[in-house]
């Protein structure tokens, strides 16, 4: 489940939004792009989900990236849940899309939305939810689809810190073990959580505050 | 007391409708020649005791509902096709927006001639002035559909037809029934028009026909009854419209 990503280019000459980037994270690495806003995150994580075209190579376990794909589960900041299913119904989405028997992927949603501890509101519309329970809502939802890599998008950048620091704790618990790129802008996010912090346009840096705050202004 | 202010305000209206036509009253508009509120409601009681009544209304109602789901169907899929691919979009808006801007009531001369029964015109006649606000409507609706839902589930691996069926679709039907509420509506003037011009049956049909035997309540009976229809069936279209959206935000909701 490792990620190989060489000379990725996103755009063309001084217009690329990325170029020549390169990064790997092993299988089960929990890797913090920082950076901040408009230096290309959200586009490297689009590129790598297959969502845009790139030049480069982007593998996944050694395989090109062509297109999207559900190996590679996209975690979106906001609204990336579908307005009109219930909580349950959007956990179920993935295993729809994989021809799973209604009663076993209903069985299954079910326990994901337990997991982070949504259970009795399987059947709550994201409009009636608050922010950071449609955050675990997709949290359940990409833990449902089972990616070889997840790729998160500042997914607690629209929460209040409260919120955010439970989140922070729940993502560590449930994707220890699972390779995670998450995109931030916060860099107390980025210690916390990184076994690896890079930061866009300096490469890697030590996992501590200030290391990272100067290769950010750099 | 709402209701009270709105069902007076309905009889104030008939009240003086009344008395200006009893009274025959002329100024300048000739309600002399108007039938009065009486001589209409019995004559709507004689109609809707017979069997007459019925089968224009059942005739109007098929002409309509033919022609109004052929254009949700084909509206729908138009709309569609047009808005996700460029090269359909390319073949298929010019000559769509070529016949657009005519009102569909002008094209009874051509459906009259194009098919071989006056009844199947009058259904292409109302399938045309219902096909393109539901299409453009949809079109719109495609268009501006949020891409962060496709991207969703496109990273979920799902297949361009899983993300037509889940969520083009899905996403879409608010904006497709604001189409459907006016393609109703545009549909009975439509229906209406062209079974007064080559209808055999139908209460636009029986309307025209009240009309050149001087039988002007019956005029007005065929009018109510138009409306009523027309009242029903927008509504049934809303209803469902707002049981299929309940996911929209509240504020959007009326």
């Amino acid at each position: 489940m490792s990620l190989n990503v060489r000379s990725l280019t996103v755009g063309y000459g001084r217009s690329a939004v990325l170029s020549e980037f390169s990064l790997a994270v092993a299988s089960g690495e929990f890797v913090v792009v920082a950076g901040p806003s408009g230096c290309g995150k959200s586009t490297l994580l689009r590129a790598i989900a297959g969502l845009i075209p790139f030049a480069g190579a982007i593998s996944v376990d050694g395989v090109a990236v062509r297109g999207p794909s559900r190996d590679r589960a996209l975690v979106f900041q906001d609204d990336g849940l579908l307005p009109w299913r219930t909580a349950l119904r959007n956990v179920e989405l993935p295993l729809a899309l994989q021809g799973v028997p209604r009663s076993l992927r209903r069985s299954r949603a079910v326990e994901w939305l337990e997991r982070v501890g949504l259970a009795g509101f399987e059947g709550y519309l994201p409009r009636e939810l608050s922010g950071g329970m449609r955050q675990r809502v997709q949290l359940a939802r990409t833990l449902a689809q089972q990616p070889s890599v997840v790729l998160m998008d500042e997914p607690f950048g629209a929460l209040d810190a409260q919120t955010r620091s439970s989140m922070q704790e729940l993502v560590t618990e449930v994707l220890a073990g699972t390779t995670t790129l998450f995109v931030t802008h916060d860099v107390d996010e980025a210690v916390l959580l990184g076994d690896r912090v890079v930061v866009l346009g300096a490469g890697e840096v030590e996992r501590e505050r200030d290391a990272i705050l100067a290769a950010v202004k750099a | 007391m709402r209701w009270a202010l709105r069902i007076g305000s309905v009889a104030v209206v008939l009240v003086l409708w009344q008395v200006l036509t009893a009274t025959d009253t002329r100024m300048w508009l000739r309600f002399d020649q108007l039938p009065t509120v009486v001589e209409v409601a019995e004559r709507f009681a004689v109609q809707v005791g017979g069997v007459e009544y019925y089968h224009d209304l059942g005739n109007s109602l098929a002409r309509i509902m033919t022609g109004f789901l052929l254009a949700a169907v084909l509206g729908i899929a138009f709309g569609v096709l047009i808005a996700r691919s460029p090269l359909l979009g390319d073949l298929l808006r010019p000559p769509l927006e070529v016949v657009r801007p005519i009102p569909a009531i002008a094209l009874v001369p051509i459906a009259i001639l194009l098919f071989p029964t006056d009844e199947q015109g009058i259904v292409f006649i109302t399938f045309i002035a219902a096909f393109f606000p539901i299409m453009v409507s949809t079109r719109h609706a495609v268009r501006a559909l949020p891409t962060i839902w496709e991207d969703a589930v496109r990273t979920m691996g799902a297949s361009r037809w899983q993300v037509l069926f889940r969520v083009v679709l899905p996403g879409t039907l608010p904006g497709v029934f604001g189409g459907l509420s006016v393609g109703m509506g545009v549909a009975w003037i439509c229906v209406i028009s062209a079974e007064m011009i080559s209808g055999q049956f139908g209460v636009g049909y029986r309307t025209w026909q009240a009309y050149t035997v001087v039988d002007y309540p019956g005029v007005i009976v065929g009018m109510v009854t138009i409306g009523l229809l027309g009242y029903l069936t927008s509504a049934a279209v809303e209803l469902l419209g707002r049981r299929v959206t309940r996911w929209l935000p509240r504020e959007a909701l009326r």
